[in-house]
Parts: structure tokens; sequence; C-alpha cells
């Protein structure tokens, strides 16, 4: 599914991602967790194409594309999504819109033809339903006004609709209640299946009750330092970070 | 002196000659009195300065001909529509009128009501060329307390070569609700004129639409002059597209205590398209609050001009005043010239303006890749966004959903670099 290989990242010449190696097979759900400035966030932007980080060295195939050589809407096209530790609102651009020229854009790569309104309709307010989003906030401009937690629950919902390969969720359980996690996590895990992959980036341990990994992986000073299974997570949260210092030297 | 102001002049004259509209008689005396001593504005008229009147002072105008106008059908809203056309106000096709609604023209109510051309300031040149050369003044006025829920549209239509000149006045008693269209559209290369005057009484509220979406080798010039007493309403949203030449003057004078403006404006202007706004906006009041947001795009070799002042009077103290103008260039050769003008001379009020180019947010367009859209299209949606925001805004959704798609399809025909 995804082969990531030595990859190496810069950002404003400031190398964050120093040699990052990962293989995610396909159905895995992958937790990355680690210190704050590890590098968490800039693999899910490196991996996803955003602009004004440098690519300088190894490789990232999803199933057999080199995402590299893409642009951001090439790489979502061959099947990444990256649900945003914090969404930007657009106010003027309704979600609605949005969200049809998102997935007319998917079925035209995969040479499908474009979804009538009605039925596109039908299945935006089904994944609405899902995530416990007020229909009405189809109409409203993208993220406009929402809270942190219909943020997320919207990023959730854009998933549900364009159907990715492989899910990267960066922290988003950061600034969820409870509740609000549950059901991110319920959105999260109906998608789970045999042919989709997820990598969960987070800090804390908690939303790693509500989606199960097969596997977590500590990323510290741009590496992955550390893998395991499920336990390990429970480790971190016992002992910290602090332990894992000098490994993978 | 101008080959068109030169005519205006001489028709302005035997206009009045042969006016059977006596109560108007010493107001367009007054105003050929000042076009006689008015020279033909040049570029380095402030009030003209990025509006070049060359071409139109060249231009010769027919008298208007006979045409079947109809206004366009809008799904989901309603009108009581008065069609201006050949020169003239039409109120034959109009619906029954709601109670508490009076539409008439000054021809046959022959009295002029007190505020007439007193909300309209005298310093606009061609309104004092609409005081001399209107055939008739529409008057619009809706009884006390009265909430009339049909909006009512004025539609005025143009055809190649003609000169048309319109005067409306609006006047709402205490306490009463309207909302009112205001549309010029076409494309004929012809002048249309249109002035009109709102004086809106105490707790009275007013939603006010002005379209000016004529284009190509249109001229068109206007103003919509308002005047609110105390604690009085106005929501106005103004579109814009440009054309050969397009000016309005918007005026709002807070005459009354805690008044209230909200006034949106959006411009789209393609190819060698101009369009100028000024509004001026006179706090003479105490607690008044306005609010102006202008956006507007410009492509190609468009030039777009705005100029707001505020004028805060002494005595206007607690005004809170904001005006902003953001601007999207999408092309190099495209200009806009932008001047907010404050004059404050009050010590207690808060006033903001600002005036940006704006470029699109990166951030955004990232975001809207990373769900698959191509540049191109988030681009378009983002720009779009920028003045649907103001459309979303707009109290009457059946005319938000009128307008949309006429702004995407003008939107998506204007030319990027």
């Amino acid at each position: 599914m995804l082969d990531i290989k030595n990859l190496e990242a810069s950002v404003e010449e400031k190398q964050i991602l120093k040699g990052l190696t990962l293989n995610v097979k396909p159905g895995e759900v992958h937790a990355i967790m680690g210190p704050n400035g590890a590098g968490k966030s800039t693999l899910g932007y490196v991996l996803s194409g955003r602009e004004g980080y440098t690519v300088n060295g190894g490789s990232a195939v999803l199933n057999g594309t080199d995402l590299l050589e893409l642009e951001a809407d090439e790489r979502a096209r061959s099947g990444l999504f990256l649900a945003f530790q914090y969404p930007i609102e657009i106010p003027g651009v309704s979600n609605l819109e949005f969200l049809k020229a998102s997935v007319d854009a998917h079925r035209e790569a995969r040479g499908e033809e474009a979804m009538s309104s009605k039925d596109f309709l039908k299945e935006a307010k089904e994944a609405c339903k899902q995530v416990n989003l007020p229909i009405a906030f189809l109409k409203r401009g993208v993220n406009e006004g929402f809270s942190g937690g219909e943020k997320k629950r919207n990023e959730i919902m854009q998933m549900m609709m364009l159907k990715p390969a492989l899910c990267i969720l960066d922290e988003t359980d950061s600034g969820l209640d409870i509740d609000a996690l549950q059901v991110v996590a319920a959105g999260v895990n109906s998608q789970r299946s045999p042919d989709r992959s997820f990598i969960v980036v987070t800090h804390y341990q908690r939303l790693l009750d509500y989606i199960k990994p097969d596997f977590v992986h500590v990323l510290a000073d741009g590496k992955i330092v550390k893998s395991g299974g499920p336990e390990l997570a429970l480790e971190l949260e016992e002992q910290g970070y602090a332990w894992l210092e000098g490994e993978g030297e | 002196m101008s080959v068109w102001l030169e005519s205006a002049i001489s028709q302005a004259k035997e206009n009045i000659e042969q006016s059977e509209l006596a109560p108007l008689m010493s107001i367009q005396q007054k105003s050929l009195a000042l076009l006689n001593d008015t020279k033909w504005p040049t570029r380095k008229v402030e009030a003209w300065k990025y509006t070049s009147l060359y071409d139109l002072g060249e231009q010769v105008f027919n008298p208007s001909i006979s045409q079947a106008v109809t206004a366009p059908i809008i799904d989901g809203a309603e009108f009581l529509d008065v069609i201006f056309a050949d020169g003239e106000w039409q109120l034959d096709g109009l619906a029954a009128l709601p109670q508490g609604l009076n539409i008439s023209l000054l021809s046959q109510t022959k009295v002029l009501p007190k505020a007439f051309n007193t909300i309209k300031p005298v310093r606009h040149l061609f309104g004092q060329l609409n005081d001399c050369l209107l055939r008739d003044v529409l008057l619009i006025h809706v009884d006390e307390g009265v909430n009339i829920e049909t909006p009512i549209r004025l539609h005025i239509v143009n055809s190649d070569g003609q000169e048309q000149q319109a005067r409306a006045f609006v006047s709402l008693s205490e306490d009463a609700k309207l909302s009112i269209v205001e549309s010029i559209a076409g494309e004929a290369k012809a002048l249309t004129v249109l002035f009109s005057e709102f004086d809106v009484q105490a707790r009275a509220e007013l939603s006010h639409y002005r379209f000016q979406l004529q284009t190509a080798n249109s001229y068109c010039v206007g103003g919509a002059h308002f005047q609110l007493a105390q604690r009085a309403k106005l929501d106005s949203q103004i579109v814009g597209f440009g054309s050969k030449l397009s000016r309005l003057d918007v005026d709002v004078i807070h005459a009354g205590e805690h008044t209230f403006v909200n006034m949106n404006a959006i411009y789209l202007l393609d190819g060698e398209e101009h369009f100028d706004l000024h509004t001026c906006l006179e706090h003479a009041m105490p607690n008044g609050t306005s609010v102006e947001n202008i956006r507007g795009i410009v492509a190609d070799r468009s030039q777009a001009v705005f100029n707001g002042r505020i004028h805060i009077h002494r005595d206007a103290q607690k005004t809170l005043a904001e005006m902003n103008n953001r601007n999207l260039l999408l092309s190099r050769r495209a200009q806009i010239n932008t001047k907010p003008e404050l004059e404050i001379y009050a010590d207690d009020v808060k006033c903001a303006h600002g005036a940006t180019i704006a470029e699109v947010n990166q951030e955004a367009v990232f975001y809207l890749m990373s769900r698959g859209v191509s540049r191109g299209d988030a681009l378009v949606m983002l720009n779009f966004g920028f003045i649907n925001e103001l459309v979303d805004q707009m109290p009457n959704q059946a005319i938000a959903q009128w307008l949309r798609p006429q702004l995407r399809d003008r939107f998506a025909a204007m030319k990027a670099e």
C-alpha cells in the first residue's frame, strides 16, 4: 500500500524528516506518536504535497505511484487523504460545492462519470448523519464558523465521500472532548476495510482507545525510533517520550 | 464645453419650457443656472480623477424610441415591477398594490414630496442634469407602520443610441418596511441615468439593491441617496459590472440618532471596462453606525475606482464606522484606484478603514487541492468565493440565488493572466 523509504524533508532549509522508513499494508492501522516537534505533522504535509516542504531524499510510493512526483491534487486523486489538524475556514465557498468538485475530480480521475446532483446529495446527507453533522452545514462556507469538533467531523465526512486508499489523520483528537472524540472515532472505524489503511498521528494515547492500531511507531527527531504493537502506546503513556531519547541513533 | 453637455443644456431648456410639472419649475431652473456655469469635467476635477468623461462628452444620443419590455423572472421571488423604458416610467403592468403602499407619478399627483431633491447633494453634475432633463418622477410611499413584503423592482432598459433620464423618490413613513431593487442591465450603446432619493423616517427599515449590470459600450451614470431619521435602518447591496462608463454615487445622511447602515458592494470587471463607485456617509448625529464592505475582481485591462468618504460631524459622538475595500487583480494590466477619505470632527468615535489588493490564500488553495481539486479549479472557486461571501449575506436569498449564476458566468468569462 504505502512504502516510505529513508524520507528526508526540510522546511526553510531546516531538516525535519531525517530518513523516515515506514511500510503500511492494506487494511492496517498505524499509529505514529511522538513528542512535539518530532516531525509528525510534517510527515502528513510532505506526503500530501504541501508547498514549502522540500524533499531531500528517499521515496514514498502509494500503490505503485510515486507520490513525490505529483502535485497535491494528483496525490489526492491517487488515493491519499489527509485529515487536517486545523482545517481552514473558507467563507464564500460552500461545503456542498467544494465537496461536489472534489468527488467529481476523483471520479474523473478513475474514468467514472460525474455523479448526478441527486445521488451526490443523498450520499452527502448520509455521510453527515454518520458523523452527526447537521445537514444545514452543507450549505455553509467550508468550515465557516464551525467549532473545533465540527471541523474534525467535517474532515471525516469528506473522507467518507472520497473513499481514499490511505488516510492520514493528523492529531484528529486535538481539541476534542470525549463525546466528539467518540463520534470521530466511530466515523473512522466505520471506514476501516481490508483495502483501506490509516496512519493515525497523535500525541496522546487516548485516541488509540477508540481507534485500535495494529502497529505503533514512535517518531522522534525525524525518524521512527521504535515500533511495536498497541502495548507500546500504553508504555509511552506511562513513561513519556524521554526514555526513547538516543534510540535509533 | 462638450458636444453632449451643450446639447443636454439646450434640451434641458426646451424640456423645462414645455414641462407640465409645475412643482419642479424652481428646482429645474436652479439646476439649469448651475449647469450654465459648469465646465465639462476633465481628469483634473477631483470627483472625476480616475474616470474620464471625454468619450461621453463627444457622444450624441437620440430621444427614446418605442420598445416592448418585460422584467426578468426570478424563481422564488415575486416583485412589484415598475419598468422604465422609452424615457418613461410605465405603471400599466403593475399588480394591485398592497394596502399602505402608493406608487405614482408626479405628473399624476402634481404634488412634490417635501424632501424631494434635498437628499441628493447638489454637487453631482449628472444629478443637476437629471433635474433638468427628467420628464417625470416616480413616487413611492409607504404608510406609517406598514411592512411591504413584496419587493418593488425598478427595471430600467435602454437600446442603442438612446439616452434615458430616470428619477425616483421613495419615502418610508415611521416604522415602515420596504425592499426595493433598482436594476439596470443590457449592453446597448446608450446612456442611462438614474437618480433616486430615499427618505427613511424614524425606525423605518429599507432594504435596497442597486444592480448596474450593463456591459460593453453602455454609459451609465447615477446616484442613490439616502436620508435616515432616528433609529432608521438601511441595508444596501450594490452590484456593478463594468462598461464604457459606469459611475455610481451613493450618499447616506445619518440625520437622526441611532441610525444603522450596512452596505455591501461587488464589482466584476473585464476587458477594458470601467466601474466607479463613490460613497459618502454623512454622520451628522450621535450614535450612528455604518458598515461598508466593498469587494471587486478586476481582469484584463479593466479599471475600478472606489472612493469612500466618511464624514463624522462634530456632534456625531459615539459613531461607529467601518469601511473595507478588498480587490483581487486577475491581470497585471488591470487597475484599481481606491481611496478612503475619513473626515472626523467628533472626538469619541470608532472608525476603521482598510483597502487591500488581496491575494489568494495559499493555505486555502492547498486545502482544496488536498481534496483532489486541481489548482485552476481551486483558484476559480476561491476567487469567486471572495465575492460570493457578500452574495451569501444578501437579505433576500431569492435575489441572491438569481444573481449568483450571473456572477459566476461573468466571472468564468473574465480574462485572467
